[in-house]
């Protein structure tokens, strides 16, 4: 008896709050890979780059893996969150605050200074980090190397790590496997190597990530890219093509069919990051009810912003002259509120029961826009709408949401609001997504009737913000515009009461006030009023 | 206006608080001596494992009670005069009520054995058990062992909190086999196995006999009935089941035994008072279920009756088919209708047993060998439906239908593997061996 005592006590098991020998070596062996990137920066001159890249980018993987195996393969599968809110990194302890400020500090640098990473200008060679990154970059597109190349590799390698980890942590679940592998497939095909590819082919052709759908590319209907697209003939005009149809006709489809997850967490780039780089720091996501009243309108409003701004810039390069071309300003405008004004009003027919209150805000959202697209005509000349110029609209977006907003804050704060910061308060696609999933999607997150425990599990890994506990000790299915389907408050939940799920839309959304397993009369009394 | 006064801030309480809200205006208290907000019991060793922070266990927000016009009140009641409808708290001060809800829980057992009461030996029940655990188990330098009595649902649980901190854990069961007083014999046993894989010192079969002090008053170490083998350890955690936590009203006229004796109505023998949840008991057992239910669900399923009563639409106590769920380390537990372990298995119970070859996923399904009716399923490891077998079960359909009918009730997540062909082959299989 004893004996085996003795036996169960030397077993040595990964500790769950500090870090194993092993796990410090991989830390050691990946840092030396940022090291050699950090030195770059400072302009140390590598005799040989593709050698330091490709050295600097090995270490780091190899500490990432070395580090994954040894914190999840030595365990049993399951839920591994044990210690989750006793590390410092990922419950806003020192640490956490450190990369949040590391991170942000990155981000500012790469949208505001690129100079400090490398970048020259008058076609002088690059300098530092981007240098470093030359190599690769001749590869892949025989050009030199951006800020946005390194950023786009950098981005790449993260999510093909991390991606490994979040399989490794959730190597019990096939549903999460297969949708990190989805993630890693499109961030390495569709956002890095295709783009620079097809450039390769034709150099004519804009960079154009085939996934990136507008309103997240808000440029991709700029004048510049649609002369590209113009220029670049056929192919140039099947993309431009492709670009609005993902947005009007796919989209709707597959959101329909599948929910929003099939973008946000089987494609998108910001939600991979999110998903597996951010998946430390789910949990931090805000729960409190004043959080999504907050939520809801700014990612409204971001959404109203670059509705606006993108019909604004549209509309400045177009002609009034119909003889020359059919699509003139005038036309344009009509066609902009014709759309809305029928997305409108099917709403306001179909669903505006099921919409309770969120209709006004709704209304008010679109009475906005049409009130400044009829602004828009009467009142703009030649280079101005209202009093401003199109292209300062432009650069406000660019600026507010497309850099400080899903780059500073959204990722940059991830250690401090969550993974999800940006897919949650600022992405003008989710909120599109969102409003479909509301409205018109079969999918759902089911609850097992009355198994919840309320434990809480749900919400509290859930990083949309979701209090998904509240649907699911009510036994209510889960049909929030804001879910991105990653499955997580399923896998976490210790009662097996979640599920996702496409289903029909009869009965998606099925408030109860009595769970199933009490007296069939009193279920029947309470819950069919 | 009529004042409502709730003993416990508990499911039981909170759920027949919330559900008399909706259907009236009368004036609700509740009263609770544990934490200033409804938290969630069950969520206590995530706590503890570092998967949530406390604030996570409470459902509701701290300002959802003002808003619904439900009084929170903290204080320990300590006796209840039902003549002058008055209760009395431990600081002296006292609270009127015309109706009395008494959800006051339930407590750990101890059976008087010697050193129970020492330091670094406790129950897991409270928020304060919580805390005295973190005082007396932080980590595996403070407790270099810890032993656990009593194998049954929170037993399991501590075992598996303590390893989450690498503290080796010395689990004394006095069954021969884990729970196996619920669980059929292949359940039991897969779970035996799987408790051994996260290293924990399963002893079966054996009782405690003594908790042992040191000089501070402190547990030092224990020892086994069966062998008189005495263990180390820094802490010692009594999980040998609990017992509805009513000492208090033991000398009011409230009628007791073990629980607060209450008939269908969930009335107690003082009119206008009543008691729901782990602290009831029934007068009569309903159907296989005990008469007293210290589960989740039931102490839910009572308060939403309860408001019904009370809000003037009397109604019984009348659950529907038993169902209840519980995760041991990674596997989860589901369970529909009834399937009993060896012991308790009516004579007409046969069962069909299917297990996973992984040794984690296994399914067990009840049936009438007379009259082949569904009884019910045990299932590990994978998720099923509840609404699916709360329907077979209604619909009283038999076995066969059952089997092949299995994956309509299919929970898991999208992608998961299925198993149902296996099952359906084990079923032909263990037939022509019947
Ligand atoms: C660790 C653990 C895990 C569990 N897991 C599960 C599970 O997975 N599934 C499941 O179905 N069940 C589970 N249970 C059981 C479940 O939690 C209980 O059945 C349920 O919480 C009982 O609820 P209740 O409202 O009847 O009482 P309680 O939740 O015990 O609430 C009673 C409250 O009354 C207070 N009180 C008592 N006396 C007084 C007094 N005199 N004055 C003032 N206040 C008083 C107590 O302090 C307590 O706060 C678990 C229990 C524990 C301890
Ligand atoms: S509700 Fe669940 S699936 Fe949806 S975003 Fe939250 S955790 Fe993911
Ligand atoms: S759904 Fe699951 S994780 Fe969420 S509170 Fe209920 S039991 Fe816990």
């Amino acid at each position: 008896m004893s004996n085996k005592l003795n036996q169960s006590m030397s077993l040595a098991k990964p500790d769950a709050q500090d870090l194993s020998a092993k796990q410090k070596i991989a830390l050691a062996i990946g840092f030396t890979g940022c090291f050699i990137l950090v030195l770059a920066l400072f302009n140390t001159d590598f005799s040989n780059k593709s050698l330091f890249l490709t050295l600097s980018i090995a270490l780091i993987a190899v500490g990432t893996i070395i580090f994954s195996n040894d914190a999840y393969l030595n365990t049993s599968k399951g839920i591994k969150n044990d210690g989750i809110w006793f590390k410092s990194i990922s419950s806003k302890g020192v640490v956490g605050w450190l990369i949040g400020v590391l991170l942000t500090l990155f981000y500012i640098v790469l949208y505001f200074y690129p100079k400090y990473l490398g970048l020259t200008s008058n076609g002088e060679s690059n300098t530092g980090l981007i240098a470093l990154f030359d190599p690769l970059s001749d590869l892949l597109s025989s050009r030199p190397a951006s800020q946005w190349f390194v950023y786009g590799t950098l981005y790449t390698v993260a999510i093909l790590i991390f991606g490994y980890k979040f399989m490794l942590k959730y190597r019990n679940n096939r549903h999460e496997k297969l949708r990190t592998i989805s993630v890693m497939f499109f961030q390495l095909a569709f956002a890095f190597l295709i783009p620079e590819l097809m450039y390769r082919l034709n150099s004519d052709l804009p960079y154009y990530d085939l996934k990136s759908i507008w309103p997240l590319n808000y440029y991709n209907f700029e004048r510049y890219r649609i002369n590209q697209f113009i220029d670049a003939g056929d192919v140039g005009l099947g993309l431009l093509i492709f670009g609005i149809a993902s947005i009007l006709i796919i989209t709707p489809i597959l959101t329909y069919k599948y929910g929003k997850r099939w973008y946000c967490s089987w494609v998108c780039g910001c939600g991979a990051l999110a998903e597996t780089a951010g998946d430390p720091y789910r949990q931090l996501s805000d729960k409190r009810q004043i959080a999504w009243k907050i939520e809801r309108w700014v990612v409204h409003s971001v959404l109203v912003f670059v509705v606006l701004m993108t019909t604004a810039v549209i509309y400045t390069y177009l002609g009034n002259d119909a003889s020359k071309y059919w699509l003139t300003r005038k036309v344009f405008l009509l066609l902009v509120s014709t759309l809305l004004s029928l997305v409108f009003i099917l709403t306001m027919i179909f669903k505006r029961k099921e919409l309770g209150k969120d209709a006004r805000y709704g209304a008010i959202g679109y009475f906005v826009i049409i009130i400044t697209l009829i602004g828009l005509h009467y009142f703009s000349t030649d280079t101005k709408l209202f009093l401003f110029k199109s292209e300062t609209l432009r650069t406000t977006y660019a600026f507010l949401i497309g850099s400080i907003f899903s780059g500073v804050i959204g990722t940059g704060f991830y250690p401090i609001f969550g993974s999800r910061v940006w897919c949650r308060f600022g992405c003008p696609m989710a909120a599109i997504l969102g409003f479909q999933q509301r409205l018109f999607s079969k999918f759902r997150i089911t609850t097992n009737g009355g198994q919840c425990i309320s434990c809480g599990n749900c919400s509290t890994y859930c990083e949309m913000g979701i209090d998904v506990r509240a649907y699911a000790q009510k036994g209510e299915n889960i049909v929030r515009s804001s879910c991105v389907g990653c499955g997580i408050c399923s896998a976490v939940c210790p009662r097996g009461v979640l599920k996702l799920e496409n289903g029909s839309m009869k009965g998606r959304i099925n408030p109860t006030e009595i769970l199933l397993g009490n007296d069939v009369n009193l279920m029947d009394l309470v819950n069919q009023k | 206006m009529e004042h409502i006064v709730i003993i416990g801030n508990g499911i039981s309480g909170v759920t027949a608080a919330r559900h008399i809200r909706k259907l009236s205006n009368k004036k609700i208290t509740i009263i609770s001596a544990e934490s200033d907000y409804f938290f969630s019991r069950t969520a206590l060793m995530y706590v503890y494992m570092g998967h949530m922070k406390f604030e996570h266990t409470k459902p509701y927000e701290d300002w959802f009670w003002e808003k619904n016009r439900i009084d929170l009140k903290k204080g320990f009641v300590e006796t209840i005069d039902t003549d002058t409808k008055t209760l009395h708290f431990s600081d002296g001060e006292k609270l009127d009520y015309d109706t009395l809800i008494i959800a006051t829980g339930s407590k750990p057992n101890k059976f008087g054995w010697k050193g129970q009461d020492l330091k670094g030996v406790q129950g897991l029940y409270s928020k304060q058990d919580l805390e005295n655990l973190e005082l007396y188990a932080p980590n595996n330098k403070t407790c270099k062992r810890a032993v656990i009595v009593g194998g049954g649902l929170i037993g399991i649980e501590l075992a598996e909190m303590l390893n989450s901190r690498n503290i080796p854990v010395t689990f004394l069961v006095r069954e021969s086999s884990f729970w196996n007083g619920v669980l059929p014999d292949g359940e039991s046993d897969m779970i035996n196995r799987h408790i051994k894989n996260h290293h924990i010192d399963l002893r079966l079969s054996s009782n405690l006999k003594e908790i042992i002090s040191d000089e501070n008053g402190k547990v030092k170490s224990i020892i086994i009935e069966e062998t008189n083998e005495e263990i180390n350890c820094d802490f010692v955690g009594l999980t040998a089941g609990v017992s509805p936590n009513i000492d208090f009203i033991k000398h009011s006229d409230i009628e007791t035994n073990e629980g607060v004796l209450v008939n269908r109505f969930l009335e107690t023998n003082i009119p206008n008072v009543y008691a729901i949840g782990d602290c009831a008991e029934q007068r009569e057992a309903i159907g296989n279920r005990k008469s007293i239910e210290a589960v989740w669900y039931t102490g839910r399923m009572m308060g939403e009756v309860l408001a019904q009563t009370i809000c003037g639409h009397k109604m019984t106590y009348n659950p529907g088919h038993w169902f209840n769920s519980a995760k041991f380390f990674d596997i989860e537990y589901q369970t529909y209708g009834w399937v009993h372990g060896t012991k308790g298995k009516p004579d007409y119970e046969a069962h069909v047993h299917w297990k996973h070859d992984d040794d984690t996923k296994c399914i067990t399904i009840a049936f009438n060998k007379n009259t082949n009716q569904f009884l019910g399923i045990n299932t590990l490891g994978i998720r099923m439906r509840h609404e699916v077998f709360d329907r077979l079960l209604t619909e009283k359909r038999d076995i066969g239908y059952v089997i092949n009918h299995l994956s309509e009730a299919n929970f898991d997540p999208e992608f998961y593997k299925h198993y149902e062909q296996d099952i359906q082959n084990a079923y032909k299989n263990q037939l022509q061996i019947v």
